[in-house]
């Protein structure tokens, strides 16, 4: 049995489903994130693994141990609060050292590990400020040393990054993952910013409407997105449309592409003959050549320089397409120049059955 | 750059001259006043003595009128701290309708004249009011409460409650919620969470809506004099039977600049010992 089984979690606010049917495993010492627009019952899932709110149906079982009726206060899980949440009357050591104080550990042991902690989070020389003469990644840091000073089974952070800027967020999410790998904290994050949640996660669980999604480590998120709604929340995403004809996808204006799923194997089988079929083309999949070279004559419509890389938006017979192109030196396409679409053959991705809206 | 640094002391003139003219002069003719000799032959008369205050400091009759005053006015703070602070907590936990329903209930008081509420409580508290009809039908018998100080505490702690709710609901209004799951995340039980958490946010609101009580309840006029009687005497219904009973306004004048005097050293003394620590950690 997994160390966190969540099974069947359902939250319902009078009419209001907020949360259905949540079910995961979660394996010790992984790096979870909840990812999600708002809205989608995310956060109604930290709250209910919290404790801080009563799931209307749904167990959650912590190492054997059903906790679903236990009050925060007697779970023993670490959080981290979006606003942080420390206390403002305490400081930087009386913060971290509140939760030992509560399990009424003597002072010379609380004062050690506390100490240790700090260090781990490069606070040691901050333990005597008032969490309002910290910045923003300093409260952060606070905020998770008084959170895993406890030694909690499972640590659980709501948004952790969502208020710094986007340098230290950055940061940030290499320190958060450098502490969860050298504490070895199983750990739940939610989170709405997709690049958070790929960089830093072990697996993701994509959420939208109260369901699941889409349960799966990051690089397969990516390639084979399980609906319509993961592959346009997870990166950005050229949609196709195409039929299925002989272990083919028949595309508009005649092009055609070999079925394949993420495992680069031949999936002609699965899509019957003369059905619909979604696929995913990411835009750093496709590549712009000189025209006559490439698959399909395009137009470039538009260009944005986004620092690393250009973004074309090209017209072609498969409509408007974004294409991404790393900016490695070479002269960029200018708007209105005529250029080929290129892609490998295996690139393109088929969105399953259930997941063609 | 003159007509800048101009600007503020002009727009804050009106007020400034609004301060002096109702507040500073009236008090420093007081304390003029109150240096004037007296006698009941021919009144008020020029010149200076120190003879009232000498009365007030040589008297022990005064000592026991500020001895009580302090003490009734203690009371009631304490009394509006313990019922105020709950009162206020459960206030900020309320939803919408519900809030201002209550908020409208807490001010009550202050919307009834101080006459009609003395009144009010002088039927409830009197010998055959509602209290000890109470207390003679479940068999403790008739008690003793108008005309004592237990009538007094009673309504003075009804009028004070407002000025004890309004600072701590403002400071938990200031509170992040989270603050509070945060610390039963850690371990710590509901009433805990009150008591290290909650509590010690909330001191300064606290501390200024007990200063503010206490120094209204030691100069309150018409409550003692309504419910107290003619008899259990407060230094506020003591000037008043100085200037308008005995017509000695020097000694009147003394006895209010003896309250001044004391109600500055309770609010200083006080904000000096507590509140300028928390103001340090709390930065508030």
């Amino acid at each position: 049995m997994a160390f966190l089984v969540v099974d069947g979690l359902t939250q319902r606010y009078g009419s209001v489903t907020a949360l259905a049917d949540f079910s995961l495993h979660v394996e010790r010492g992984e790096f979870i994130s909840l990812l999600g627009p708002s809205g989608c019952g995310k956060t109604t899932t930290l709250q209910a693994l919290a404790g801080f709110v009563q799931p209307s149906a749904g167990r959650i079982v912590l190492d054997g141990r059903d906790i679903t009726g236990l009050p925060p206060e007697k779970r023993g899980l670490g959080i981290v609060f979006q606003s942080y949440a420390l206390f403002p009357h305490l400081t930087v050591a009386g913060n971290v050292a509140f939760g030992l104080e509560m399990r009424g550990l003597p002072r010379a042991e609380r004062e050690g590990r506390v100490a240790r902690m700090l260090e781990l989070v490069h606070l040691s020389e901050l333990a005597g400020r008032y969490p309002r003469e910290l910045s923003g990644g300093q409260r952060q840091r606070v905020a998770i040393a008084r959170a895993l000073v406890i030694e909690p089974p499972v640590l659980l952070l709501d948004e952790p990054l969502s208020n710094l800027d986007a340098k230290l967020r950055e940061t940030m999410q290499f320190e958060l993952r450098r502490i969860q790998r050298k504490l070895g904290t199983t750990t739940l994050m939610v989170t709405h910013d997709q690049a958070e949640a790929l960089s830093i996660s072990d697996r993701v669980v994509v959420m939208d409407g109260g369901r699941i999604q889409q349960v799966d480590a990051p690089h397969r998120l990516y390639e084979q997105p399980a609906s319509r709604f993961v592959g346009s929340f997870v990166g950005k995403t050229n949609w196709l449309q195409g039929t299925a004809r002989g272990g083919a996808v028949e595309l508009a204006g005649g092009l055609r592409l070999p079925l394949v799923n993420d495992d680069g194997a031949g999936d002609g089988a699965v899509a019957a003959e003369g059905s619909t079929v979604s696929l995913v083309l990411r835009p750093e999949k496709l590549r712009l050549q000189p025209p006559g070279q490439g698959r399909l004559p395009a137009r470039v419509a538009e260009r944005f320089f986004l620092g690393s890389q250009w973004l074309y938006r090209v017209e072609s017979a498969l409509g408007a397409l974004e294409v991404a192109c790393a900016n490695d030196g070479r002269a960029p396409w200018p708007e209105q120049a005529e250029v080929a679409l290129d892609w490998a053959d295996d690139v393109a991705r088929r969105l399953p059955a259930e997941g063609q809206a | 750059m003159n007509r800048s640094r101009a600007a503020p002391y002009a727009l804050s003139a009106p007020a400034l001259l609004l301060f002096a003219l109702m507040v500073l002069l009236p008090l420093a003719l007081t304390a003029l006043l109150s240096f004037q000799q007296f006698s009941y032959e021919s009144g008020v008369q020029g010149g200076f003595t120190l003879a009232a205050y000498a009365a007030v400091l040589g008297d022990g009759f005064y000592w026991e009128v500020f001895g009580r005053t302090g003490w009734v006015a203690l009371l009631a703070t304490l009394i509006c701290i313990a019922i105020g602070t709950p009162e206020a907590y459960i206030l900020s936990r309320m939803r919408p309708p519900w809030r201002s329903a209550f908020l409208l209930v807490i001010l009550a008081p202050l919307l009834v004249s101080v006459v009609v509420r003395a009144f009010g409580w002088s039927l409830v508290l009197g010998p055959a009011g509602f209290v000890n009809q109470f207390f003679e039908a479940i068999g403790i018998g008739r008690v003793r409460m108008l005309y004592t100080p237990i009538a007094v505490v009673v309504a003075l702690v009804h009028v004070m409650l407002p000025f004890m709710v309004i600072p701590v609901w403002t400071s938990l209004q200031k509170l992040d919620p989270m603050v509070e799951n945060a610390a039963l995340s850690l371990g710590a039980s509901r009433f805990t969470v009150l008591r290290r958490v909650v509590l010690p946010q909330v001191l300064p609101g606290l501390l200024s809506g007990a200063l503010i009580v206490f120094a209204l309840s030691a100069s309150a006029l018409a409550i003692p004099g309504l419910l107290g009687g003619r008899r259990l005497k407060m230094v506020a219904t003591l000037i008043y039977d100085e200037y308008l009973h005995e017509l000695n306004w020097p000694l009147g004048a003394a006895i209010a600049l003896a309250l001044l005097a004391v109600n500055l050293a309770v609010m200083l003394g006080t904000q000096a010992l507590i509140e300028g620590h928390y103001r340090k950690r709390l930065g508030a």
